[in-house]
């Protein structure tokens, strides 16, 4: 069925997008699978994740508003119908998603007529995995901070530094990376490369150990690292400019060149749900408990609230400025799965003692490992923190602190 | 999803938005409501009948405007609008905390319009030619259940006999009728009983809330004909249930716009208060929970658009939706209100300053109909009925 307001074409899409999702839903793999991209650990995982996407690419389901000349689908307003039967299929996540949400729309909206034709198809097509190198030891919330050097020789560039939490680096042949070329200015004393990482001279990516004990992001050192000038993304200095582009992407306000996949807000409640049923509480179901069922109907609100924000930032009639609602979205979906997490370990009482690997743990062990991990969605991509001070400065108008 | 992507917000209903709008702001901003409401505390609080402010003339002037029918079915002479219309127009009337019997008018009109006895058709015909009704549904003990009533009717020829009180009957003493539910023979029925009917009895509330006034409505020996009978005996629960999501989306609706004020109001004063050389919006401690008003609004705001479009185009889901509005723009109504006073510092505490206002009318509206909690149980209900 059409969604109403579909113009023809989205709907033919739409009816293309569901078939073929419908026929090609791969098996669950016989390994477990991380809870999103960023854990991704093992090779098997990457593999079976990386030709998941590769498919789903040449399905046409990725890359589908970007023009044909970088690999891309050529289409006009296609992805969000993409991404919306993505997340329904109950397939899995995409892989390069920092690829995908993040380098490439920055990469479509600064880059060079070279650098466009050579990286996107093959980010697109998962044949080329991406990384994020903006965080340094001294730099996170106040990212302007960074000071990993970038000094010109010629017709190269020679990068220093050290790069911290940067996900997927293990895996990744490209690095999206702010460096400082100039002292004078913090904002405008930065530049923005793309910087091949894998089997680079200089470069070493080391595991960091997250909080749950599995592994993921890494620190990433630089040491005379030779990059062209031809690599450079915008002009010297304006590095600031480029990731402001690439944070308003991450940060879920504006759309990439695909997602979707994974489990999505449903799945997860209705998880809740049934662990609930099964749980006892004061020799009930926990599910009989009202405090218990108070806590999950209003987790079910607030993740209905969160999907018709969404809607509702479409119809420009019923918002009253055009960020107010877009620049919510990564408090309220991270803050949502940390309570959907933090109350099934709740529900599970004395059992939420139990871990990965206990076979007598419900559902796996599943939710103390997203309850923990769940942190790295509310620090991760600006903390919540600090959203919440650009909501109030940019939205509302109010004193920027400090 | 059955629902249109724009929650069928559609031009007319932009053009009843932007004129009520215009209209309020014009003829009922702070101002007005100030000089109407808030005065004197002790004529508010300790008149030996609480006064009952509002604006006759302004409330004549909605009647011409119309949006006393915009909920009447248009056989009936209304314009029959959507309810996303009317959520937007609840919203406006929340946004200047406007004192009218205009709300209850539109839960009766919602109600009325799920009956079939000959009684719904002439009580619409009445709101159509101007007179406000009021719902005289609830109990002594404050039930929101719809098979709970205060009053009692007794078969008398082809009419009945009402005996009893409806309790926290909202602005009773600017109501022409009321939608009175009693328990008869053969279950819940609906009547609609003249407000200077012989028999009928208002007792003033005192209240906290100065946009409205509340009232027991006593019904002694008052004698109903068959042509008032809006929902014969059993079929009056129903009708209310089937109005519930409508009511809840209305009250939803106009908490969301009092909500906005609330956080517009306290932003501003976070802009121009300044303490240790800065506005106080610059403290984190004063930003934050200015942003999560914000974020409590829209979540509300977003669900009672879903919860209005359900009701026009889905209405399997209107209940679930609507539930879940009132929830969230209850808490939100607590939360915001909670905030606009503390942030407002010594003078958010008192009388001269409009939050208390505001504040108030919130505060009323949490609890009506069921604040967040009691939603939240009913959804768990609900989501059990799905389920088996
Ligand atoms: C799972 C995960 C994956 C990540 N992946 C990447 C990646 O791929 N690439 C990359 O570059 N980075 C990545 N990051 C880094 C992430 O962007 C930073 O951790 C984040 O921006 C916070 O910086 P920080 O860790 O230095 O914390 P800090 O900035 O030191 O913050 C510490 C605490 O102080 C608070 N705080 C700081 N400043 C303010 C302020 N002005 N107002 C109020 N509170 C404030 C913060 O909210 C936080 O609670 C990842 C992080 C995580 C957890």
């Amino acid at each position: 069925m059409a969604e109403r307001k579909d113009t023809p074409e989205q709907a033919e899409f739409r009816e293309h997008c569901r078939s073929w999702l419908a026929e090609n839903k791969p098996a669950p793999p016989s390994f477990r699978l991380p809870i999103s991209a960023i854990e991704v650990m093992t090779e098997e995982q990457r593999d079976y994740l990386a030709s998941w996407q590769n498919k789903v690419y040449k399905a046409g389901l990725i890359g589908c508003d970007y023009p044909s000349e970088y690999g891309g689908g050529g289409h006009t307003n296609f992805q969000a119908v993409a991404n919306q039967e993505l997340q329904r299929a109950g397939v899995p996540y995409l892989l390069n998603i920092i690829g995908l949400n993040m380098a490439a729309p920055t990469i479509l909206q600064h880059g060079t007529e070279e650098q466009k034709k050579r990286m996107l198809p093959p980010l697109l097509s998962c044949d080329e995995i991406w990384c994020q190198g903006f965080s340094e030891p001294g730099a996170g919330s106040d990212l302007a901070n960074v000071q990993a050097p970038a000094v010109r020789d010629g017709d190269n560039w020679i990068i220093n530094g050290h790069k911290v939490w940067t996900s997927l680096a293990h895996f990744a042949t490209w690095m999206i990376m702010i460096c400082r070329t100039s002292s004078d200015h913090k904002y405008n004393g930065l530049t923005y490369y793309i910087v091949p990482i894998a089997d680079t001279l200089g470069v070493t990516v080391r595991p960091l150990i997250k909080i749950t004990g599995e592994t993921g992001f890494n620190e990433v050192l630089f040491e005379d690292v030779v990059v062209p000038d031809t690599l450079r993304l915008d002009e010297v200095g304006k590095g600031w400019t480029v990731a402001m582009t690439t944070l308003t992407y991450e940060r879920g306000a504006a759309e990439g060149a695909g997602s979707g996949g994974g489990k999505g807000m449903d799945e997860r409640l209705d998880e809740l749900i049934a662990l609930a049923k099964r749980m006892k509480r004061n020799g009930k179901p926990a599910w009989q408990d009202a405090t218990v069922r108070d806590k999950i109907m209003q987790l079910s609100i607030r993740g209905e609230g969160l999907r018709q924000l969404g809607r509702r930032a479409r119809v420009a009639a019923l918002c009253d400025h055009p960020m107010r609602l877009p620049l919510q979205t990564k408090v309220l979906i991270s803050e949502w799965l940390q309570d959907v997490a933090a109350c099934a370990v709740e529900v599970e009482g004395a059992y939420a003692s139990l871990y990965k690997g206990d076979e007598r743990a419900p559902d796996g062990g599943d939710w103390p490992l997203a309850y923990m991990n769940s942190y790295g969605f509310t620090i991760a991509a600006g903390t919540n923190e600090v959203q919440r001070n650009i909501l109030g400065e940019r939205v509302l108008g109010m004193a920027k602190s400090k | 999803m059955a629902q249109p992507k724009n929650f069928g917000f559609d031009e007319e209903a932009q053009m009843v938005r932007d004129s009520a709008r215009k209209f309020l702001r014009d003829n009922a901003g702070i101002e007005s409501l100030r000089k109407l409401v808030a005065v004197d505390h002790v004529e508010a609080y300790e008149s030996t009948t609480q006064p009952n402010y509002y604006d006759e003339k302004l409330w004549q002037q909605i009647v011409e405007l119309g949006w006393t029918t915009l909920a009447v079915p248009e056989q009936i002479g209304g314009a029959g609008m959507s309810m996303v219309t009317l959520a937007a127009l609840a919203e406006e009337v929340g946004s200047v905390a406007l004192p009218s019997p205009l709300t209850s008018t539109l839960l009766a009109t919602t109600v009325l319009r799920e009956a079939d006895g000959p009684g719904a058709k002439t009580a619409l015909e009445a709101i159509v030619s101007g007179g406000p009704a009021t719902l005289a549904i609830t109990d002594e003990s404050g039930s929101w259940d719809a098979a709970d009533s205060g009053v009692a009717a007794k078969a008398q020829g082809s009419g009945a006999t009402l005996n009893g009180t409806a309790y926290f009957v909202q602005d009773a003493r600017k109501a022409a009728s009321f939608v009175v539910s009693a328990t008869a023979d053969g279950g819940t029925a609906l009547y609609v009983v003249a407000a200077d009917a012989p028999g009928v009895t208002i007792l003033p509330d005192r209240i906290v809330d100065l946009t409205r006034d509340q009232a027991r409505v006593v019904f002694q020996d008052v004698e109903v004909a068959a042509g008032a009978v809006v929902a014969a005996a059993g079929k009056g629960e129903a009708a209310i249930s089937r109005a519930t999501p409508a009511m809840l989306t209305i009250v939803a609706a106009d908490i969301c716009g009092a909500a906005e004020w609330q956080l517009q109001t306290t932003n501003e004063y976070a802009q121009i208060r300044t303490q240790f050389d800065h506005p106080i919006g610059f403290f984190q401690a004063v930003k934050h929970p200015i942003v999560n008003m914000m974020i409590d609004i829209d979540r509300a705001r977003s669900l009672v658009y879903t919860a209005a479009c359900a009701i026009d185009t889905e209405p399997e889901r209107a209940q679930w939706y609507a539930r879940m509005a009132k929830s969230a723009a209850s808490d939100a109504a607590a939360f915001c209100s909670g905030r606009s006073v503390q942030l407002h510092g010594g003078i958010g505490f008192t009388w001269e300053c409009d939050v208390h206002i505001y504040f108030k009318r919130q505060k009323h509206n949490q609890m009506y109909l069921g604040d967040g909690s009691y939603q939240r149980a009913r959804l768990a209900e609900l989501a059990d009925q799905a389920a088996a």
